[in-house]
């Protein structure tokens, strides 16, 4: 069987995923994180000295704040089979992959387990976010500079 | 106000279904699909475009991970207007610092308080 053969046979038999299910669980999990984030971003914006624009920081370490809860009592993992990229596209998702991999370490110790294995799912977020964040500000100061665009 | 509520769900949910589709029909991993969706907020970010999402959805464009690119790209873009080419670098988390640190700060608490098993010590 030639591989070419044996990849059409593998996708008629491999399970389709059900995507519009996923796709409808997704949105509604993925809209009620972020309703809610809006509700601790008034919080902030009526009793902290925060505006629509800046309120975003704060709203983010809250919801981190509220990951580490789920995710140390396990209801994340849970979340996350229902939900699919719903619970793992907000930042939730992103403080859910370094505080488990937090927890799950703890046995090799507080520097070689948990220190070193904090980023083991979350690093390539960080990679990536700050290489094209590089380049694409970069870009940018090299066509203010030759004049094509302004700041 | 109740509005802003209802673009941040949608526009929120829609972010996750393009995630979701990136899963399922792109067959990406979860790490391969994050990654793109943070690449994804940067160049929007450099562009000026995802300022009017924020503008307009709020949290909706906030909470999801896009928006973690959108901010290291606004920090850079910000030094680099006051400093130049070194603000590129000086800049990059200054607007992003409290998710990562937020992240590493509670995930020592988490790994303090919690067992493996998900219960607490």
């Amino acid at each position: 069987m030639n591989e070419q053969r044996y990849q059409t046979i593998e996708q008629q038999i491999s399970p389709k995923p059900p995507i519009g299910m996923n796709m409808l669980k997704a949105f509604l999990v993925g809209g009620i994180i972020c309703a809610i984030g809006q509700a601790i971003s008034y919080f902030y914006i009526i009793f902290f000295d925060f505006t629509e624009q800046t309120a975003g920081n704060p709203t983010v370490a809250t919801i981190i704040f509220i990951a580490m809860l789920l995710t140390g009592f396990g209801l994340y993992r849970k979340l996350g089979q229902f939900a699919g990229a719903g619970s793992a596209v907000p930042v939730s998702g992103f403080g859910n992959a370094v505080i488990s991999a937090s927890i799950e370490h703890r046995t090799e110790g507080f520097v070689l387990g948990v220190g070193s294995s904090m980023f083991k799912l979350a690093g390539s977020v960080i990679l990536f976010g700050v290489v094209s964040a590089f380049f694409v500000a970069l870009i940018k100061l090299i066509l203010v500079t030759i004049g094509v665009v302004s700041w | 106000m109740i509005y802003s509520f209802i673009f941040a769900f949608i526009v929120g949910g829609l972010i996750c279904v393009i995630g979701q589709l990136l899963m399922d029909v792109g067959k990406l991993t979860p790490a391969h699909t994050l990654s793109l969706l943070v690449v994804a907020g940067s160049i929007l970010g450099g562009l000026g475009l995802y300022e009017y999402l924020i503008d307009f959805a709020g949290a909706g464009a906030t909470v999801p991970i896009t928006s973690f690119g959108n901010s290291l790209t606004g920090g850079a873009i910000a030094e680099a207007e006051k400093h130049g080419w070194i603000g590129v670098l000086t800049g990059m988390f200054e607007v992003t610092s409290s998710g990562i640190s937020a992240a590493i700060v509670f995930g020592f608490i988490g790994a303090l308080l919690f067992k493996p098993k998900g219960t607490i010590d």
